[in-house]
């Protein structure tokens, strides 16, 4: 018989490891699921994994590989906060899309005029949409005791009806020959996000840099950070050092709407160009499995930002060459996200297997 | 704009219909919370549901068969779950997501090949007489057997938690799983059955949306049902029949809102169609006070240690 | 001879890095009551968790009127005639008491049948009480009532009773031992865990004593003294901690007229209370578990937020001030439960100083953390409070009990507070370190600091405190003088026999 037997303390080589173990047990079953879909699976993992980065066409991959990492981890960043201390927001997604819409808004209000200021603007713009999206449910919370898993996962509904009311309403674009989405920022120099559009390089990548950086030194070396870490390890013991859960809720929370809706902003100011009723594409909750995947560290989290875009870009060629199905690439990442959680128990547990005799 | 184009019995039916799906999720979810566990992956398991009811039922030709193949479907995915909660002591809010992440995929690919088909019609009731009665008829005897079925499955689960053993044994688990397990209760083993059961419950509710409500498939048709009806259960503060006021209140949100589309009122669909998840948050901000009648257990790992 | 009703032999139980029984043997016989008697640690708890069928033995075997006997499950134990009260009672707040014995037996009878057996039962033994009342309602004793009816429902040959009197009033122990003698007049074998010598002697035919695991002895507790018992219990004998005679200083600390309404469903509101303590001086706070120690001690370290007037530190109002602010003034506290409240059980012992040690020590400077003297911080506590472990890199939940309450106790002491508020300091902790911590909080008063000891150990205050009040449903007693004090009127200040029905057995 299989026996758990609690660690007694959490054991460093496994929390390293495990990710790298459900990686490799995805591939496994993941390969097995192509296989059942009547696709070789070796080429089918080589496609996806190898391809984009050491492929003929790396040079186009590699610069994708930013432009779909960047909002992720951008995403991520922020989630972790919370995910550290309790605070499950579960509707990035929705503060992605808001922050488009008021970044993109912001941008769109100043056309034709071309001006420095227009894109810090835009920046600002962003940010605080996520934030007041998310400041729903943290106030929900704080006043009344919402369950902010179920609000802010709401608010993903309400903002996907925002957005297409948005394309076909207040952002359409005049010029637009009647078709819903917005003006093309592509076209519009002073609220355009690409720094180096051959590189994949835009404000968001330079975006999730920083805030990589700055989670690490708020996370280890700042007392708000240790507070958070606190918070989630034993919410008694954190108010008995002095958190005010109240605050701290309205931080994570507003930090992370704020990120997301930096991502969203950075997104629909480069790669996507204008909102339109199909901007989102789940980002907010593949970031979700980022976060987890990362090990809620800001290193890791950069680390399984590029392995989820990889498989993003990777699901895409294989889409293409080997008519893999887009939806297999989804059932992919959930699979890491599911090994992630089951390999997890080895940091705290040791499994053994029982040799009692019977009495 | 014409809302007296709106005919009021048809308004009462169509709400029964609306709420079912809700409805057979949220009971499932409050048997699984009162055992102590808190499956935040409902979404999953219906959209799961949705999709092997539906397969089976265009694959047989039995809409039966399709729902019984849902059941089995929502409590397959739910075994995932009762894995990484149970067995490796996963956090349930993590694992909950994780299953309806995977579902939501696992759903995708599965029903590649069964967009745009229409799926056999589920027999409705006819009784004679007594369908045909004006008001009566139509809101009480013309439905399909899946409503009934869902009404009863609440009245049974009242019944089980209130006047049976079982029902005390699952109650007392997720109250306090230490003092049940102190008892010699199986703590795991009762709640491995509790989340299985509401597996079946949400898939039903899944199948009912792609066999009867809509009826075809659509990637992602759930749209946030699985969550509302999570959302429904704190509402009903964990009380079966609650739970049944509640869908029937949504059902007529929906429905009413997609009235008001169909009339052509001067709002915006967009805003219409956001209503009932509006609703929804309001609904949780005004109940969320009273925690009171939560299960003690709600959500926390459970490890026989020693 | 005849033969006895159960018979241990030999059992042993090892769990990873410990021996909780080794080759453990005697016997319990027919109308007897057994005194299982030792430290916190000594292995007692497992013995009987073995007895009850919660735990298998690794080797060894039990034998019940001479059958072999080994319960697989809880269940099957309770078939053969064993019940178990625990200690930390395995009842359910939110259902009702009838409900509650209803899921301890094997075959109830319907609720209403059930509910008339209690009434009747309960009258029959003393212990009065209602079925239909809710679990989470009910006062410590009453709960425990609601355990020993569950258990005599079933007409149990063997009764194990594990440390009952730690929630009791004298006045309610007094109540017990009645119940229990009627129990043992009734033929009904009594096996009793407890590291309290008096009530053994008072109570007991028999006693074995267990230390580290191991039978280190068994005697009639009526013919042995009690420091003879303490002795095979313990191992040495133990030095009593020593009280300096001092000079009381101002007024350290004073709550007038404190009201606070219960945080929680099953929470105690805290009613007018009034309490001063001067610099120098020790007030033991004692009272049954569960009367409003957790709340007193959330609204002395900041957690809970009062009317500023209501609590002063010297002559200040800081009832509005959260925990960092009052730590930065010198009120400090230590609260009962040590993981999850006073200390993070998965961070270091490290992360664990800083926790509440970045104000006064320095750790912090505008707002980033000086992980370096947070360590050596810790290092510091580890070493001047004898903490046993391989450093400060360990997560607090890899220490005993008794070592992470040295070390919390320690991390409060050694940041000098003016006044010192601690909840059940001794609480599992094995003796040796339990005199060491009391050492340090009589030293700590000697040295000029305010101490509040809230503790359910009414030895332990008498050993340590100048005044003496007892919490009672959130009120607390008017502090007197310790020395003097009898038992009676302690008992009365807690409350006699808690308003609990005394039915006449």
């Amino acid at each position: 018989m299989i026996v758990l037997e609690k660690r007694p303390q959490p054991s460093r080589a496994w929390s390293l490891a495990t990710p790298l173990v459900a990686v490799l047990a995805t591939m496994v079953f993941g390969g097995l699921l192509f296989a059942v879909l009547g696709k070789n699976p070796v080429e089918a993992i080589r496609i996806i994994f190898y391809d984009p980065l050491f492929g003929e066409f790396a040079f186009y991959y590699r610069p994708q590989l930013l432009v779909k990492g960047a909002p992720l981890v951008l995403i991520a960043i922020g989630l972790s906060l919370g995910f550290k201390a309790g605070i499950w927001n579960i509707g990035a997604e929705g503060q992605y899309i808001i922050g488009a819409i008021t970044g993109a808004g912001v941008g769109l209000a100043f056309y034709p005029l071309e001006a420095w200021y227009i894109f810090p603007l835009m920046v600002i713009g962003g940010a605080l949409g996520g934030w007041a999206w998310a400041m729903i449910p943290a106030l929900l919370k704080v006043r009344f005791g919402t369950n902010e898993i179920l609000v802010s996962l709401m608010l993903v509904y309400v903002a996907e009806q925002l957005l297409a009311s948005m394309s076909l309403g207040l952002l359409k674009n005049p010029d637009g020959f009647g078709f819903p989405g917005s003006r093309n920022l592509n076209d519009y120099a002073s609220a355009n996000s690409w720094i180096s559009q051959d590189a994949g390089m835009h404000w968001g990548v330079v975006a999730a840099m920083i805030a990589v950086i700055f989670s690490y030194i708020l996370l280890n070396r700042h007392m708000l950070g240790f507070h958070i870490r606190l918070t989630g390890e034993a919410p008694r013991a954190a108010k008995f050092a002095g958190v005010n859960p109240g605050r701290l809720i309205l931080f994570c929370l507003g930090a992370s709407g704020a990120l997301a809706g930096l991502a969203g902003l950075f997104e629909v100011a480069g790669p996507t160009g204008q909102i339109s009723i199909d901007f989102n594409v789940g980002y907010g909750f593949t970031a979700i499995i980022v976060a987890f995947l990362g090990r809620l560290h800001p290193v890791g989290i950069l680390l399984a930002g590029a392995l989820m875009a990889l498989t993003y870009i990777g699901g895409e060629i294989a889409q293409s060459q080997m008519g893999l199905p887009a939806a297999a690439i989804q059932v992919f990442q959930g699979m890491l996200l599911f090994f992630l959680l089951a390999f997890d128990i080895l940091t705290n547990y040791r499994v053994r297997l029982n040799t009692r005799k019977v009495a | 704009m014409d809302i007296s184009a709106i005919n009021p019995v048809l308004l009462v039916a169509s709400l029964m219909v609306a709420a079912t799906p809700i409805l057979l999720a949220a009971i499932g979810e409050l048997v699984v919370e009162r055992a102590g566990v808190l499956n935040l992956g409902v979404e999953g398991m219906m959209i799961i549901g949705a999709i092997s009811g539906f397969a089976i039922a265009v694959e047989t030709g039995s809409p039966l068969l399709g729902f019984i193949a849902s059941a089995i479907g929502g409590a397959m995915l739910s075994l995932l779950f009762v894995f990484l909660t149970q067995v490796v002591l996963a956090n349930q809010v993590a694992s909950g997501l994780a299953l309806t992440l995977f579902g939501l995929g696992l759903s995708a690919l599965m029903g590649q090949r069964y967009v745009g088909v229409r799926p056999p019609q589920t027999a409705h009731l006819d009784i004679p007489f007594l369908s045909d009665m004006p008001v009566l008829g139509p809101i009480l005897f013309s439905h399909d057997p899946i409503l009934y079925l869902s009404i009863a499955i609440v009245a049974s689960i009242w019944a089980v938690l209130k006047y049976t053993r079982a029902g005390l044994i699952l109650r007392a688990v997720g109250e306090n799983h230490d003092a049940a397990h102190a008892l010699g209760y199986k703590v795991v083993r009762i709640r491995i059955m509790a989340i299985m059961f509401g597996g079946a419950c949400a898939g039903l509710g899944g199948a009912y949306i792609s066999l009867v409500r809509v009826p075809q498939w659509t990637e992602g048709m759930t749209a946030g049902v699985g969550w509302i009806a999570l959302a429904l259960v704190v509402f009903a503060s964990w009380k079966p029949w609650r739970v049944l006021l509640g869908a029937y209140l949504f059902g007529g949100v929906t429905v009413v809102q997609l009235n008001l589309q169909a009339a052509g009122v001067a709002i915006p669909v967009e805003y219409l169609a956001m209503s009932p998840y509006l609703i929804t948050i309001i609904v949780l901000v005004i109940l969320s006070k009273d925690k009171s009648s939560a299960p003690a257990s709600l959500g926390r790992i459970f490890h026989a240690s020693h | 001879m005849t033969t006895p009703l159960l018979s241990l032999q030999g059992l042993t139980k090892a769990y990873p890095g410990v021996i909780a029984n080794n080759n453990v043997s005697f016997d319990i016989g027919e109308g007897e009551v057994h005194a299982l008697l030792g430290e916190n640690g000594a292995g007692k708890s497992t013995l009987v968790k073995m007895i009850y069928g919660l735990v298998k033995p690794d080797s060894g075997q039990m034998l019940l009127r001479g059958q072999p006997f080994a319960p697989a499950e809880p269940r099957a134990a309770r078939t053969d005639g064993v019940a178990m009260v625990f200690q930390h009672f395995s009842l359910f707040d939110a259902l009702n008491v009838a409900e509650n014995i209803a899921l301890g037996m094997e075959t109830p009878p319907p609720m209403r049948d059930l509910a008339a057996k209690i009434r009747e039962v309960s009258e029959a033994y003393g212990l009065p009480l209602d079925p239909y009342r809710t679990v989470g309602d009910l006062s410590a004793g009453e709960r425990q009532r609601v355990e020993i009816i569950r258990c005599l429902l079933q007409d149990p040959k063997l009764l194990i009773m594990d440390e009952p009197t730690s929630v009791l009033t004298p006045q309610e122990v007094e109540i017990l031992f009645q119940t229990l003698q009627k129990l043992r007049a009734e033929g009904t074998s009594i096996l009793y865990i407890s590291h309290k010598l008096e009530e053994i002697r008072t109570l007991c035919d028999h006693a074995t004593v267990l230390r580290l695991g191991e039978n280190v002895g068994e005697c009639t507790p009526a013919d042995t003294t009690a420091s003879e018992m303490a002795e095979l219990m313990v191992g040495s004998s133990l030095k009593v901690p020593e009280r300096a005679g001092k000079e009381l200083g101002d007024v350290a600390l004073d709550i007038s007229g404190l009201s606070v309404p219960s945080p929680s469903a099953f929470g105690t509101a805290l009613k007018n209370v009034h309490l001063s303590v001067r610099k120098g001086e020790v007030l033991g706070i004692g009272g049954v578990a569960g009367n409003g120690q957790d709340e007193l001690l959330a609204v002395l370290s900041g957690e809970t937020l009062t009317e500023a007037d209501a609590v002063k530190l010297d002559g200040q109002p800081v009832g509005r001030l959260g925990p960092t602010q009052r730590r930065k003034l010198g009120l400090l506290s230590a609260p009962e439960e040590r993981l999850g409240h006073a200390a993070a059980p998965d961070m270091s012992l490290t992360e664990n100083a800083m926790l509440t040690g970045s104000v006064r020590e320095g750790l912090e400077t505008g707002g980033f953390l000086k992980w370096g003297e947070a360590e050596a911080f810790a290092e510091k506590i580890i070493k001047e409070f004898d903490v046993r472990t391989p450093g400060p890199d360990n997560a607090a939940r890899s220490l005993s009990g008794g070592n992470l309450q040295k070390f919390v106790v320690g991390r409060e002491v050694l940041q000098r507070p003016g006044v010192l508020v601690i909840n059940q300091p001794t609480w599992g902790v094995d003796a040796s370190a339990a005199a060491s911590i009391r050492q340090a909080i009589l030293d700590l008063a000697a040295g000029g600091a305010a101490v509040v000891c809230i503790s359910q150990d009414l030895d332990e205050l008498m050993e340590i405190s100048d005044r003496f009040a007892a919490l009672n449903e959130g009120r607390l007693s008017t502090p007197r003088d310790a020395s003097g004090l009898t038992v009676e009127e302690i008992g009365l200040m807690m409350g006699g026999a808690h308003g609990m029905e005394v039915a006449h057995v």
